[in-house]
């Protein structure tokens, strides 16, 4: 156990702080859930990621040859907590460089990894997830988007739900169903289809905050190439999962949960009951205890996570917990602002007295979005029981 | 950075595990709850041979001079088979107020022989009560102390008493005049109490006073931390391996979601408190402002998610997790007492308020 970092990457970290403080755009990005995207705010959010990729600050473990830096996890991990710390923009090409890019560096063609991961670094392509649809939830493998093999296509006919960015995104790597006659699990593959295709239609859904964020992609005998195949034929199930548990790792990440914290903390001071902050109220202490409690539980586990990674050991049950504690702790704390806030809290954000700019009670409703996207906390539940206790499986 | 055990505790928990597994399985401890003075002396034997009885006495007293994150690693295990006896207070928490606060000559007197085994010390610290003992100028000590563990065994005690000068822990031989001890009847019996009356007892003064007070509470803390985490660990293991084999309505009850879920829940519950268990522990060796907030948040976390662990792994169960016979309630009844013993979460929860300073 040693969690002091050596000189060397103490003063990186200086390095990046500096260059954060120079950087960040102060016309305020906002953390791009909002969806309220038109084309400025699009090229003002790839320009970020773009600024902040050519510091050298974006995707630094991927291989050298696809524009990476090939350095160790941890240097990443210090620019990710910097990233929060600076309370830095979202990174508008999320999905491309934590769910598509890891998994094309494992399981992508040499051809596939030049064509796309470059792009996926700069910001010049985006990328949506084509996984939900209006039949296939919870049990995605039942997904019945058809793609049938032409020649050297694939036809592609069916329709994606809940696909977050779609409106902007220039790609979709997509699950389809390949073999209709194979069990479920084995007649998926994975594909990547430009967003661009004659065929493809994207509709805006609006979600609880009022927002839209999220669509439906019809597809409508969409070409997609051969080429555009990742892993096998039929044999898409496993490559979907290796995406899955990069998103899980990425929507479950701690590192957000104690700026949440200190913004709660902030706002319980600032707030009084029977004349006194509600933070010398003992039953709301217990509270903002527990919180705290919670939210440094989850940065050791972590950095614990990480020093895994250093050496090179495989994740196992302590990762499969990720994604359903994070998400949890997260609304947790939304939850906890909005009792401190009590009527204030059902403010709308436009209003002019609403509290802390109206941040809590979008972050209530949207951080409950992300306990159900990428899988629910009950089907997290039951990967937890099936893959990592080894319980038998009830399906 | 690295956040994690060393090559040397992973084998030292995987040896750990391997011995108690072997030397201390359920029917081990049923026999050490059925016996007067609830230990196991070939056990005991056994482990202070093999250093862990001095794991964290300076090797100049023939200890093996580790820290809290290795005492961790066999504590956890000795929470995993619900180890009886006085290891917990003696070796780690009444050796760690030697260690740091006793005298040379003291050290002389104690150290090499709680080494080799062949003394036993306890604890009376708890400072969640108002009940603490009085140390006169003449450094007599009265009053009267409940829950110090294997009183009646206890070669010294280290009292948290107040003086003068405010908290601080004095050693007491309690086989002098002026010391009582009654056995207390209870609950978890993996362990055993006494309750403690000093009447003008003679008492020697440990150096550092309330600071030094405040690392053995720390101790204390971290220690019942790492015991809860491998007790939650084995109540998890126990109701998973029951799940496989018990059916109904045709199937294993593993299968069925409700009891996947309530699995589940344990290990998002144990996961990140093991990580709390660690860095406490490290915290402790090597962050010494950092200890008391880290110890606070483990043991308040830890003693609650044991509870609410072993609440769960006695209902997977079902009928037969609410019999005597059955062997889960060893370790439902040790969480309960694990999360009372030095304080309760809701108190170390106030106590991360402070020390976070809201």
């Amino acid at each position: 156990m040693d969690l002091n970092f050596t000189p060397e990457e103490d003063e990186f970290r200086l390095m990046v702080r500096r260059f954060l403080g120079e950087n960040i755009p102060k016309s305020g990005l906002g953390d791009g859930r909002e969806g309220r995207e038109d084309q400025a705010w699009l090229a003002r959010a790839k320009e970020w990621q773009r600024k902040l990729y050519e510091a050298g600050y974006v995707a630094m473990a991927w291989p050298k040859e696809f524009g990476g830096q090939a350095l160790e996890p941890v240097r990443q991990s210090i620019v990710n907590d910097e990233l929060v710390r600076a309370k830095a923009p979202y990174l508008i090409g999320g999905s491309g460089l934590g769910m598509l890019g890891p998994t094309l560096i494992s399981w992508g063609t040499e051809e596939q990894k030049k064509r796309y991961l470059p792009k996926i670094l700069t910001a010049e392509e985006i990328w949506c997830q084509g996984y939900s649809e209006p039949g296939s939830g919870s049990d995605l493998a039942s997904l019945r988007t058809r793609a049938e093999i032409v020649g050297d296509e694939f036809v592609v006919n069916g329709q994606k739900v809940w696909t977050s960015g779609a409106h902007y995104s220039d790609l979709m790597f997509c699950l389809v169903r390949t073999d209709p006659q194979a069990p479920k699990h084995r007649g998926i593959s994975y594909i990547l289809i430009d967003m661009h295709s004659p065929g493809l239609t994207v509709r805006p859904l609006v979600q609880m905050t009022g927002d839209r964020g999220f669509n439906e992609v019809f597809f409508d005998n969409v070409r997609v190439p051969r080429k555009n195949l990742v892993g096998k034929l039929n044999e898409g199930w496993i490559v979907a999962n290796a995406t899955l548990f990069h998103e899980r790792n990425m929507l479950g990440s701690a590192s957000g949960s104690e700026q949440r914290f200190n913004r709660l903390l902030a706002l319980a001071k600032s707030i009084h009951r029977n004349g006194r902050p509600l933070t010398e109220d003992p039953l709301f202490r217990q509270r903002l205890a527990d919180l705290e409690i919670r939210v440094e539980a989850m940065r050791l586990h972590a950095m614990r996570q990480l020093t895994d990674q250093i050496c090179g050991r495989q994740p196992g049950i302590e990762a499969m917990i990720n994604k359903l504690v994070g998400t949890e702790l997260n609304h947790d704390l939304a939850t906890a602002a909005m009792e401190a806030m009590g009527d204030d809290s059902m403010l709308a954000r436009d209003e002019q007295s609403v509290l802390d700019k109206g941040y809590w009670p979008y972050e209530w409703m949207f951080s409950l979005g992300l306990v159900i996207g990428g899988g629910t906390s009950h089907i997290q539940k039951n990967i937890i029981a099936e893959r990592g206790l080894k319980m038998p499986k009830s399906r | 950075m690295d956040f994690g055990l060393s090559e040397e505790q992973q084998q030292l928990k995987t040896s750990a595990r391997e011995l108690l597994a072997a030397e201390c399985p359920a029917a081990a401890v049923r026999k050490a709850m059925a016996s007067d003075d609830g230990t196991l002396p070939e056990l005991w034997r056994e482990i202070a041979k093999l250093g862990w009885t001095g794991l964290i006495v300076p090797e100049k007293f023939g200890g093996a001079g580790l820290g809290m994150l290795d005492m961790a690693v066999l504590l956890e295990e000795q929470g995993y088979a619900a180890m009886p006896g006085p290891f917990l207070f003696s070796a780690a928490i009444a050796t760690e107020a030697l260690v740091r606060g006793g005298s040379e000559e003291i050290k002389a007197k104690w150290l090499c022989a709680l080494a080799e085994g062949k003394a036993i010390g306890t604890v009376a610290i708890a400072e969640t009560s108002d009940r603490s003992p009085t140390l006169a100028k003449d450094g007599r000590l009265s009053g009267s102390k409940v829950f110090t563990p294997y009183a009646n065994l206890a070669d010294f005690m280290v009292v948290a008493a107040r003086g003068e000068a405010g908290r601080s822990l004095v050693l007491v031989d309690p086989h002098l005049s002026g010391v009582s001890v009654n056995r207390l009847r209870h609950l978890d019996l993996t362990r055993r109490f006494g309750s403690v009356d000093f009447s003008a007892a003679a008492a020697e003064p440990l150096s550092e006073g309330e600071s030094l007070h405040r690392r053995i509470c720390d101790v204390g803390a971290v220690a019942i931390a790492a015991d809860s985490l491998g007790g939650m660990q084995r109540a998890l293991d126990m109701a998973v391996e029951y799940s496989k084999v018990r059916e109904q309505f045709g199937k294993p009850i593993g299968s069925f979601q409700a009891l996947k879920h309530a699995a589940a829940e344990i290990v998002a519950d144990l996961e990140p408190a093991r990580s709390l268990v660690w860095y406490a522990a490290h915290a402790l060796d090597a962050m010494p402002r950092e200890a008391s907030r880290a110890a606070a948040m483990a043991k308040a976390r830890l003693c609650e998610v044991y509870s609410r662990g072993t609440d769960r792994a006695v209902l997977m169960h079902g009928g037969i997790g609410f019999t005597w016979e059955h062997d889960i309630h060893l370790w439902f009844k040790r969480a309960r007492f694990n999360e009372s013993y030095l304080g309760s979460p809701s108190y170390y929860r106030e106590r991360v308020a402070q020390l976070s300073a809201y």
